[in-house]
C-alpha cells in the first residue's frame, strides 16, 4: 500500500495533546510530594517524643524574612518566564538572576540557621529525635532549593551566551513548575517546623 | 487486503563486528532495544533468584537438614525475596511496557528517551550493587556479606547494632537507586501516554494494556516515592547515627513498618496490573471477540489502584493495632476484591461465546484467570484479622503472596512471552516446547504451592531454617521441594524455547495472531522508527478496521 492512500479511515483535522515537558514534570512533582509526605508525617509522629532536650520550642527562631526571600522567587521566576514569552531576553535575564539570588540568600539563611542550631544550641541530627526530623525535612528541602539553583544557574550560563530565547519558553516553563513546587513545600515544612510543630 | 502489505523491509542484514554491536546496545535510547534490554536483565536475575529460591527448598526437604548453614538460609530468603520483587518483576513489567506502549499508541518512542536509557542503567546498577554484596559485603566486619534480614528489613534488626558491616546497605541503596529509575520509567511512561498518542487515539480508544500501564506508571509515582523515603531515613540512622527507627531513642520500630507497606502492598498492584493489561489483550484475540466491558475495565483498574493505597496495614494485624485500625483495614482489604472480580469477570465475558484458540499464551492466560482467583481468595480469607492471627507469619501466607506473583504474575508475563516473542525477535516460539512448558509448570506449580497451604495451616512458620520430623510436615515439604524441581525443568524448557527459536523458530511476517493493536501493523521486529508515517485510528482495534472496511469497527462508535 502507498503512503498516499492512508489505510486508516479518518483523520481528525485537530489533534492537540499536552507538551511532554508539562506533564512529566507534573509527574516528577507528585512523586516528590509523596517522599515529602512521609517526611513530614515522621516529623508529626515523632513531635514531643524525644527523650532528651533542646525542644523546638528551646531553640528554633522563625525565618521570617528568609521565607519571604524564597517565596518572592516564585513569583520573579513566573515574572521571568511571561518576559521570555515576550521575546524580551535582557528582562527576562535580569528577574532570572534575581531568582537565583533570591534562592541562594534563603539557602544563606539555612545555612545560618543550622550553624547557630549546631554550634551555639548544639542539637546535630544525632541529639534526639527532633533533631534528627527537623535536620533531614529541612535538609531534604533545602536539598531541592540546591538542585533548582543548579539548573538556573545552567539556565544563567546559556543565557549570558546568548542561546536562550523564545523557543525555551516551554522548557523554563517547566523549570518555573519545580520551583513553585519547591516553594510550596515550603508553606507545608514551614507552617509543620515553625508553626505547628512548636 | 493483506496486513503484509505494509511490510518494511529490515535494513540490518550486514555482519558488523561484536563491539560495534554492543556499543549500540549500550549506548542506545531506542524504547525496543531498553525494553529488550530490561526483559534480559530481568530473565537473568530470575534465574539468579530461582537459584536461591531452591538452595532455600533444598534445605527445607527433609527435617534438620543442613544443606547451608542457617546465616546462609538467612541470605538466601531475603535475596530471593529482593531479586524477584524489584530485579525480576519491576524490570521485566517496564520492559514490556517500554517495548509496547510506543508501537501501540502509534508513536515513534517514548516521551523521553534519554531519561529511558538513564532509568535502565540505574536500574542495572541498583541489581548489581545488591549482588556485588556478596563480595563487597565482608569489609573488615567479618559480619556476613550478602543481605541477611529479609525483605522487609525490620527495624530494628536492620539498624546498625544488629546488622553491623554494609551488607544492609547494599541492600538500601541497590533498591534506592533501582528506586530512582522506576520514577523516572513511570514518568516516561505517563508523558508518553498522555503526549504521544496518535491522531484519533482518544484515551477511549487507546488499548487496555497502555490504560493499566498509565494507572501503574500512576501508582509508581505513589508507592516507591515512600520507600526511597524511608531508605533515606535508614540510611541516616545507619550512616548519621539519627533516631528515626531507634527504640532506644523515643523512635518507632513500627513506623518502619507503616512506611515499608505503604510501598508494599500497593508495589502488588503496580505488579498484577500491567499483567491485567497482558489478559486484556491476549484473552480478546485468542477468543476472536473484542474485550468485554472495555469502560468498566478501565474504570475497575482506576478503582483497585485508588483502594490498594489504603490496605497496607493488612500486614501488619499481628503487632497490635487498634480495633478501629484493624477493622478500616480488613474492610478495605475486602473492598479491592470487588474490582478485582469485576475484571474477570469480564474476561470470563470476553472468553464466553467465543471461539476460543487453545495456542500457548491463551494457556498460559487461562492458568491466570484460575490461579489468580484462588490468590485471590485466599488473600480473602487473610484480610480477616482474627484469621490473620492465627496464620500471619506462617507457610499459608508464603503460599497466598506466591500464587499472586508466581501463579499470577510469572503465568501472564508466560503468556506475554509466547504472544509478542514474535513480534520482538520476528521468529515464532515452538508451540510443542511451549505447550511442554506449561503442562510442567503448571505442574510443578500446584505441586509446591498448593502443598504449602497445608503446611501453614499445620503451623509450620516463614522463614524457618530447619524442623524437627513431626506429623505432616516431612511429607508436605518432600512433594513441595520436588515441585520446586519440575518448576526448574519447566523453566529450562522455556529458556531452551527462547534460544531455539531465535535461531530457528518459523518466520513470523507482521501479524501471527491476526490481532488488532498497532502493533501488529509493521514488520517484525519492528524497524527502528516504528512507523514510516504516524497510523492515525478511528475506534479501539484500528486492524480489525483495516482488515475488515466493510465493517470496521469506528461504524458503532
Amino acid at each position: 500500500m502507498s503512503a498516499a492512500t492512508s489505510p486508516y479511515l479518518e483523520r481528525s483535522p485537530e489533534w492537540k495533546l499536552p507538551y511532554r515537558g508539562t506533564v512529566g514534570m507534573a509527574c516528577l512533582i507528585i512523586a516528590e510530594s509523596a517522599i515529602f509526605t512521609i517526611f513530614v508525617v515522621a516529623y508529626l509522629f515523632y513531635l514531643g517524643k524525644s527523650i532528651t532536650g533542646p525542644t523546638p520550642r528551646e531553640v528554633l527562631e522563625t525565618p521570617i524574612f528568609f521565607t519571604v526571600c524564597l517565596l518572592s522567587s516564585s513569583l520573579t521566576i513566573h515574572l521571568a518566564g511571561k518576559e521570555l514569552e515576550n521575546g524580551h531576553r535582557r528582562t527576562f535575564m535580569i528577574l532570572w538572576s534575581l531568582t537565583i539570588a533570591l534562592g541562594a540568600l534563603f539557602l544563606f539563611g539555612t545555612a545560618l540557621e543550622w550553624r547557630r542550631l549546631i554550634f551555639e544550641r548544639g542539637l546535630t541530627i544525632s541529639t534526639n529525635l527532633f533533631g534528627t526530623t527537623y535536620y533531614s525535612l529541612v535538609g531534604l528541602h533545602a536539598a531541592h532549593v540546591t538542585v533548582g539553583l543548579v539548573m538556573f544557574g545552567i539556565v544563567l550560563l546559556f543565557g549570558l551566551a546568548d542561546r536562550v530565547g523564545i523557543e525555551q519558553s516551554a522548557r523554563i516553563g517547566t523549570l518555573s513548575m519545580y520551583w513553585h513546587f519547591v516553594d510550596a513545600v515550603w508553606v507545608v515544612v514551614f507552617t509543620v517546623v515553625y508553626l505547628v510543630g512548636r | 487486503m493483506s496486513s503484509d502489505a505494509m511490510a518494511i523491509p529490515s535494513a540490518r542484514t550486514e555482519v558488523r563486528p561484536w563491539v560495534e554491536v554492543a556499543h549500540e546496545w549500550v549506548t542506545t535510547v531506542d524504547h525496543k532495544r531498553l525494553g529488550i534490554l530490561y526483559i534480559v536483565y530481568a530473565l537473568f536475575f530470575l534465574v539468579v533468584g530461582g537459584i536461591e529460591a531452591t538452595i532455600i527448598r533444598i534445605q527445607l526437604i527433609r527435617p534438620n537438614n543442613d544443606f547451608v548453614s542457617p546465616q546462609v538460609f538467612n541470605r538466601m530468603f531475603t535475596m530471593h525475596g529482593t531479586t524477584m520483587i524489584f530485579f525480576v518483576a519491576m524490570p521485566i513489567l517496564f520492559g514490556f511496557a517500554n517495548y509496547l506502549v510506543p508501537l501501540m499508541i502509534g508513536a515513534r518512542d517514548m516521551a523521553f528517551p534519554r531519561l529511558n536509557a538513564f532509568s535502565f542503567w540505574l536500574t542495572a546498577l541498583g541489581g548489581l550493587l545488591l549482588y556485588f554484596s556478596f563480595v563487597g559485603g565482608n569489609g573488615l566486619y567479618g559480619a556476613g556479606n550478602a543481605p541477611d534480614v529479609g525483605w522487609w528489613a525490620y527495624a530494628p534488626l536492620a539498624a546498625k547494632a544488629f546488622s553491623p558491616g554494609p551488607s544492609s546497605d547494599y541492600w538500601t541503596i541497590g533498591l534506592l537507586v533501582s528506586g530512582f529509575g522506576s520514577i523516572g520509567t513511570a514518568i516516561n511512561i505517563v508523558a508518553t501516554i498522555l503526549c504521544l498518542r496518535c491522531p484519533g487515539m482518544t484515551l477511549n480508544r487507546m488499548p487496555l494494556l497502555a490504560w493499566l500501564n498509565l494507572v501503574m506508571s500512576g501508582m509508581v509515582l505513589i508507592t516507591i516515592t515512600p520507600l526511597s523515603a524511608a531508605q533515606i531515613m535508614l540510611l541516616i540512622d545507619r550512616y548519621l547515627g539519627a533516631h528515626f527507627f531507634d527504640t532506644q531513642a523515643g523512635g518507632s520500630a513500627t513506623i518502619w513498618m507503616h512506611f515499608f507497606w505503604i510501598f508494599g502492598h500497593p508495589e502488588v498492584y503496580v505488579l498484577i496490573i500491567p499483567c491485567f493489561a497482558f489478559m486484556s489483550e491476549i484473552i480478546p484475540v485468542f477468543s476472536r471477540k473484542p474485550i468485554f466491558g472495555y469502560p468498566v475495565m478501565v474504570g475497575a483498574t482506576v478503582c483497585i489502584a485508588f483502594v490498594s493505597l489504603s490496605v497496607w496495614a493488612h500486614h501488619m494485624f499481628t503487632i497490635g493495632m487498634n480495633s478501629y485500625a484493624n477493622s478500616f483495614f480488613v474492610i478495605t482489604t475486602m473492598a479491592v476484591g470487588v474490582p478485582t472480580g469485576i475484571k474477570i469477570f469480564n474476561w470470563l465475558g470476553t472468553m464466553w461465546g467465543g471461539s476460543v484458540q487453545f495456542k500457548t499464551p491463551m494457556l498460559f492466560a487461562i492458568g491466570f484467570l484460575f490461579q489468580f482467583l484462588i490468590a485471590g481468595l485466599t488473600g480473602i480469607m487473610l484480610s480477616s484479622a482474627p484469621f490473620d492471627w492465627q496464620l500471619s507469619l506462617s507457610y499459608f501466607v508464603v503460599a497466598h503472596f506466591h500464587y499472586v506473583i508466581v501463579g499470577g504474575i510469572l503465568f501472564a508475563l508466560f503468556a506475554a512471552f509466547y504472544y509478542w516473542y514474535p513480534k520482538m525477535t520476528g521468529r515464532m516460539l515452538s508451540e510443542r516446547l511451549g505447550k511442554l512448558h506449561f503442562w510442567l509448570f503448571l505442574l510443578g506449580f500446584h505441586a509446591t504451592f498448593d502443598v504449602m497451604h497445608f503446611a501453614g495451616i499445620l503451623g509450620m512458620p516463614r522463614r524457618i531454617y530447619t524442623y524437627e520430623p513431626r506429623p505432616g510436615w516431612e511429607t508436605l515439604n518432600f512433594i513441595v521441594t520436588i515441585g520446586a524441581f519440575i518448576q526448574v525443568i519447566a523453566i529450562l524448557v522455556f529458556v531452551i524455547n527462547l534460544v531455539f527459536s531465535y535461531f530457528k523458530g518459523p518466520r513470523a511476517g507482521n501479524d501471527p495472531w491476526d490481532a488488532w493493536t498497532l502493533e501488529w501493523s509493521v514488520s517484525s521486529p519492528p524497524p527502528d522508527y516504528n512507523f514510516a508515517s504516524i497510523p492515525s485510528v478511528a475506534s479501539r482495534r484500528p486492524l480489525w478496521d483495516l482488515k475488515h472496511p466493510e465493517d470496521p469497527d469506528s461504524r458503532y462508535e
